[in-house]
């Protein structure tokens, strides 16, 4: 790891101060940054350590019945909280099938998202491997490479991996909010904008800029029929082969609103939107709302190791569905 | 929604070398380090502390788990700098007057180890699982748990283990 020099901010007007002057990576809980830094995928030049800002870590209610997420708590101290436990509990699902119980102590909410893909190309410490997210320009060695646990939705040739977020996958389900702050103005980022698609930058992860610090998520009025699905080659402590987020909406048993997030098929969470429109009007759990659900993946496109996902990812958005109507 | 930043003085002072103070197993230590330096290297290289062992040296394996604040946490994923101020348990220091602490005991008598690499981290998250009381059945303990691999599997005298300490506490 190449040397670095650190400081701790005490305030957000720190950061704002501290980075104005660019060459500043920012820390929160640690868990990427570091890997990053020892395996060469960030060499940092000085390091702004975040995680001690105070009140950058409280839940609080909004005026609309949303719920405003401090960017900096801690994953376990989110899937814990009464208010998102019975308000969103796709969003406690999602977060307690993240990582494991010592890295969710440090992994933050507001970083979450900020997560790399885990392309093994990417991660490569060969500097010989292609990787246009390491090396913009060089080639996307897992076009025919080892792919299988690769994209099916929006990857182009210069890029086919997929995002690692299991959080992200409940936030774009729920359409919550980033909130960032910059020293030229903060912004409020909607998740399911947030990671940067192939086909508009190959090397980017997310949209954010250089110096931007999130401050907190915000989800909007609770979803608590809604269900988070990771399907993964052990039982625990595994990145996702797929996922679904499904939140619903029901008179009866006709769904009045749908929405399903999928997580492990592309460089960001894949909303099925026109499926959540062919599912309004129909009856929850019927032959046609599955029917809705599959078509979605007439658009789905599968690189040369990874068609089984076609299908399970169909099968498991229906199911997240399934497990959502049962909470209504 | 801008905040101006001029109305801040100065950024904060950037060092390549950290003075830390921490509380490790109670005591105090006030040490200067490289900023690059983890909480795990400090305590095996700085502070003797080999009681912790180091894995994979990247979140995985969670054989360096500590209790950072009472919270257990990869030790390897935590640079020195960031610990300042805070509180460190290690293994060395859950025996209390020359006893056991009731975690260890239960280990030993579950035979919760083959070749005992993991174990010391086995040991700090069973403690830190117990806290957060997520060991109400058998899939709980294994769920949360599931942060520290075991090469030997040993997995069902771990869990064993586990649960029996927390019968021994009352808890189930």
């Amino acid at each position: 790891m190449r040397a670095f020099s650190y400081a701790r901010a005490r305030s957000v007007d720190d950061v704002l101060a501290g980075t104005r002057d660019g060459d500043v990576t920012l820390l929160a809980g640690g868990t990427e940054l570091l890997n990053w830094a020892r395996i060469g995928i960030e060499r940092p030049h000085r390091v702004l350590d975040i995680g001690a800002i105070p009140e950058l870590d409280t839940i609080e209610p909004l005026e609309d019945g949303g719920l405003r997420i401090g960017a900096l708590a801690k994953l376990n101290q989110v899937a814990l909280h009464a208010g998102v436990r019975s308000g969103y509990p796709v969003l406690a699902e999602a977060i307690v099938k993240s990582a494991s119980a010592q890295l969710r102590n440090l992994a933050t909410i507001g970083g979450n998202p900020v997560q790399r893909t885990r392309c093994a190309y990417f991660r490569s410490q060969d500097p010989a491997t292609p990787c246009n997210k390491r090396r913009p320009g060089s080639g996307c060695a897992a076009l025919h490479g080892l792919n299988d646990r690769h994209a099916i939705f929006g990857w182009t040739e210069d890029c086919v991996a997929t995002h690692p977020s299991d959080p992200a996958v409940a936030l774009a389900c729920l359409d919550a909010t980033i909130v960032t702050e910059h020293a030229r103005g903060g912004r409020k980022l909607p998740v399911r904008m947030f990671h940067v698609l192939p086909g508009d930058d190959p090397a980017a992860h997310t949209v954010l800029r250089p110096g931007e610090l999130i401050t907190a998520i915000e989800v909007r009025r609770p979803a608590p029929a809604s269900a988070y699905v990771k399907v993964r080659e052990r039982e625990s402590y595994e990145f996702a082969l797929v996922s679904a987020a499904a939140a619903v909406e029901l008179a009866g048993d006709q769904v009045i609103s749908a929405r399903i997030a999928l997580g492990g098929v592309a460089m960001r969470p894949w909303r099925l939107e026109q499926a959540e429109r062919d599912l309004i009007g129909l009856r929850a759990g019927s032959p046609e709302a599955a029917d809705a659900v599959s078509a979605a993946f007439g658009e789905a496109r599968a690189l040369t190791s990874n068609a089984y996902k076609i299908p399970l990812a169909r099968n498991t958005a229906v199911r997240a569905l399934e497990l959502a109507v049962m909470m209504s | 929604m801008g905040r101006s930043a001029s109305t801040t003085v100065e950024g904060p002072a950037f060092c390549s070398c950290v003075t830390i103070c921490l509380q490790v197993n109670g005591t105090g230590h006030t040490l200067d380090c490289d900023a690059r330096v983890s909480l795990l290297d400090l305590l095996r290289e700085r502070l003797g502390l080999t009681g912790t062992k180091k894995g994979c040296n990247r979140g995985e394996c969670g054989a360096c788990t500590v209790l950072l604040d009472g919270a257990r946490v990869n030790a390897c994923m935590v640079l020195a700098a960031s610990a300042d101020g805070r509180e460190v348990t290690t293994i060395e220091g859950l025996a209390a007057d020359g006893r056991l602490h009731p975690v260890q005991q239960a280990f030993i008598d579950q035979d919760a180890f083959q070749c005992g690499f993991c174990t010391a981290g086995q040991i700090m998250s069973a403690v830190g699982c117990l806290r957060e009381g997520h060991t109400t059945s058998g899939e709980e303990i294994r769920e949360w748990m599931s942060g520290n691999i075991c090469r030997c599997s040993a997995y069902p005298q771990i869990a064993a283990a586990v649960a029996a300490a927390a019968a021994a506490r009352g808890e189930d």
